[in-house]
């Protein structure tokens, strides 16, 4: 493989990794809260660019107006599967919001595909996929930049909230010791549906983002879903920027294996990659192991 | 009246309407009605109907009405298998008459072959179905068929673009794999190099890696075999890197929105069909699309859906009726046989001269088939 071939492998893996990242970051906020992750992140991120889609181009409305509709009940989509799919169970102490979560991803999957149909649609091109320049012999499109940016972006907003606002360190709060937070005064419950939501609208940006390079349909979210649950676990869960990375580590990896050795070896070996990196470093690439206080 | 003779009437109407219809002709029909590919069902049904019509109109075949029997296999072979089965043993058909979905066609082969009937394929191409091993073969098509589309692709390329060194971008499924091997042999019958051969997944988000691969291995143009979706994901990783190569496809990118999908660089695809109203239309092209305008409400070339169904559908009605009359029969040993004999025909794609040879179950081969692409959202010929 040649430097050209590889550079362009890494802006393309860059773009699809931040997806990943951004898409992970849901998971890492709901499980240091709650510790429970929300197993239909995939299918808001397909809701996210369905809407999208449905406001912007099959209704017509401004783009300013649809995204924030589309994010608001990307949100509350996701409290909902918090309140039906995670709640009922944790407070039991069961783990069956392992399967709940599937599940209600899988509904929210065949409703879509009864109202908005089985075709694939296409977002129309915009000045963010239109407009290039080249880069050391390389054409890159604004929204290949923009969605590192956006993603990086979130991480370092996410990572400023939970460590200075008073809401963010209520968050960290419940995430040490549920109980010492309760008896402090502050809200458990709201503070995990909140995180929720926020997980929500982090897959409704990126299922917006990806869009106009990918096509829109309801099965578009099942496989980003399982990606960026690996990179959430590949980056250990400690801390924003580490999801990030290591979405974007695997998003890159996937690129330039698909550059050197052909697409039929992309999932073999990007997934075995995770493997060896998980077994190497069980707390994952940037997490920390953890003692469990009693 | 007393009820007596009110139900002997009843009787009687009822035998003579029996009799009437065991004299019909029957057709049967088995393909995606339903479904993602539900027009593909929709235009052959087309097609046949409006053949059958022009057969009635003349008094059927051998003096007796045509009739057409419709079965949907909702693109499931299982499915497929039962309805031509139940078409077969219940309804009695003379002919049978198949879908889209080579799948389909493939699990009924060995049930037609078994059973004596003939089978035409009016839109599946896979090769394997009209070669299928069995001796005597009631297997026919007027269709594309992979093999015969692979040399038209290679063909065009050369002649159209000059192309020397053809990079095959292909879906990761058997389809593609067997366009793989039709695509090799092409290439070396036209004594050209492969620059190389990417495998595309239908869930690639990102597939410009693919194509710098083929980029720096030379390739002078991209030939595509894919249905609409990764066809689109391709063609938008060519438009993002700016590589204005030229790219010739089968003719799977037309089953969906492709031009929606891909946007502006959409016709920049060339493809394969069998047939496009637009242009200047032969006899029998004006009959079936007046046809068309009085049975289906069509206003122009550009709102036939899947020209190709109608298309084929139409022609192989004809000439499987005119199989039926040199017969003299329905019986499908003999219809088998006829097809063979069938003479000069003016169809809609073309004139046909003894079609069907014992080695040569293609009606139709690549001289017949032509390029379009998409333009502001109708499909548009390109030239031969």
């Amino acid at each position: 493989m040649d430097l050209n071939t590889f550079f362009s492998a890494v802006v393309a893996g860059v773009g699809l990794g931040s997806m990943y990242g951004l898409t992970a970051l849901g998971f890492f906020v709901t499980y240091s809260v709650s510790g429970t992750v929300n197993f239909a992140q995939g299918s808001t991120l397909m809701l996210g660019a369905v809407l999208s889609f449905t406001l912007g181009v099959k209704f017509g409305w401004p783009m300013w107006v649809a995204a924030p509709i589309a994010l608001a009940v990307c949100a509350a989509w996701s409290a909902l599967v918090e309140a039906i799919g995670v709640r009922p169970f944790a407070r039991r102490g069961s783990e069956s919001w392992l399967l709940a979560t599937v599940a209600l991803g899988l509904i929210l999957e065949n409703v879509v595909l009864f109202t908005f149909g089985k075709d694939p649609r296409g977002m129309p091109a915009t000045f963010l996929t239109n407009t290039g320049f080249e880069l050391a012999g390389l054409r890159v499109t604004l929204l290949q930049v923009a969605i590192p940016l956006v993603g990086f972006g979130i991480a370092f907003a996410l990572n400023a909230f939970v460590t200075k606002s008073a809401a963010g360190k209520a968050m960290l709060a419940v995430a040490q010791n549920r109980d010492a937070a309760r008896l402090m005064g502050i809200n458990v419950a709201l503070v995990v549906t909140g995180a929720f939501a926020l997980s929500g609208i982090f897959a409704g940006v990126a299922g917006m983002l990806i869009a106009p390079l990918y096509t829109v349909s309801a099965g578009m979210g099942t496989l980003f879903g399982i990606k960026a649950y690996a990179a959430a676990i590949l980056g250990g869960l400690g801390n924003p920027w580490g999801v990030m990375l290591a979405g974007v580590l695997l998003g890159t990896a996937e690129s330039v294996i698909t550059a050197g050795f052909g697409s039929s070896w992309t999932q073999i070996l990007s997934f075995a990659l995770v493997i060896v990196a998980l077994a190497l470093r069980p707390q994952g690439l940037f997490g920390h192991a953890t003692v469990k206080k009693v | 009246m007393s009820s007596k003779p009110r139900l002997l009437l009843l009787a009687a109407g009822l035998a003579f309407a029996c009799g009437a219809i065991a004299q019909d002709i029957k057709i049967g029909l088995v393909a995606a009605l339903t479904g993602a590919s539900a027009q593909s069902g929709e235009a052959i049904t087309r097609g046949l109907a409006i053949a059958i019509d022009e057969l009635n109109a003349k008094g059927g075949i051998m003096g007796r009405k045509v009739t057409l029997v419709r079965r949907d296999d909702e693109s499931s072979p299982p499915k497929g298998l039962a309805a031509a089965r139940e078409l077969i043993s219940n309804e009695k058909v003379a002919a049978l008459f198949g879908g889209i979905d080579s799948p389909v066609s493939l699990a009924i082969i060995p049930v037609v072959n078994k059973e004596k009937m003939p089978f035409i394929g009016v839109w599946a191409a896979a090769t394997n179905i009209t070669k299928n091993g069995a001796n005597p073969n009631y297997v026919f098509r007027v269709s594309a068929q992979d093999d015969l589309v692979d040399i038209k692709l290679v063909r065009y390329a050369m002649q159209t673009y000059g192309v020397k060194k053809p990079g095959l971008v292909l879906i990761n499924n058997p389809w593609g794999e067997s366009n793989e091997k039709g695509l090799k042999v092409a290439a070396e019958a036209a004594k050209i190099a492969i620059a190389g051969i990417e495998k595309i997944e239908p869930n690639d988000v990102d597939m410009t890696a693919q194509l710098t691969r083929l980029r720096n291995a030379g390739a002078d143009a991209l030939i595509l075999v894919a249905n609409a979706a990764p066809g689109a994901q391709m063609m938008k990783a060519r438009e993002r890197m700016g590589w204005k190569v030229p790219v010739v496809s089968h003719w799977g990118i037309s089953g969906g929105r492709f031009d929606e999908l891909v946007g502006p660089t959409a016709g920049d695809a060339h493809f394969v069909q069998t047939y496009s109203f637009f242009g200047n239309l032969n006899d029998a092209g004006k009959r079936v699309f007046t046809a068309m305008q009085t049975k289906y409400g069509i206003k122009t070339p550009a709102d036939v859906l899947a020209p190709v169904g109608t298309a084929n559908a139409y022609d192989a009605m004809h000439l499987v009726a005119r199989a039926i009359e040199k017969a003299r029969s329905t019986d499908g040993e003999a219809i088998r046989k006829a097809m063979y004999e069938i003479d000069d025909y003016a169809g809609l794609i073309k004139t046909y001269r003894k079609p069907f040879a014992p080695n040569d179950h293609e009606g139709l081969g690549p001289d017949d088939y032509i390029m379009v692409k998409f333009e502001g959202g109708k499909i548009v010929p390109v030239g031969k």
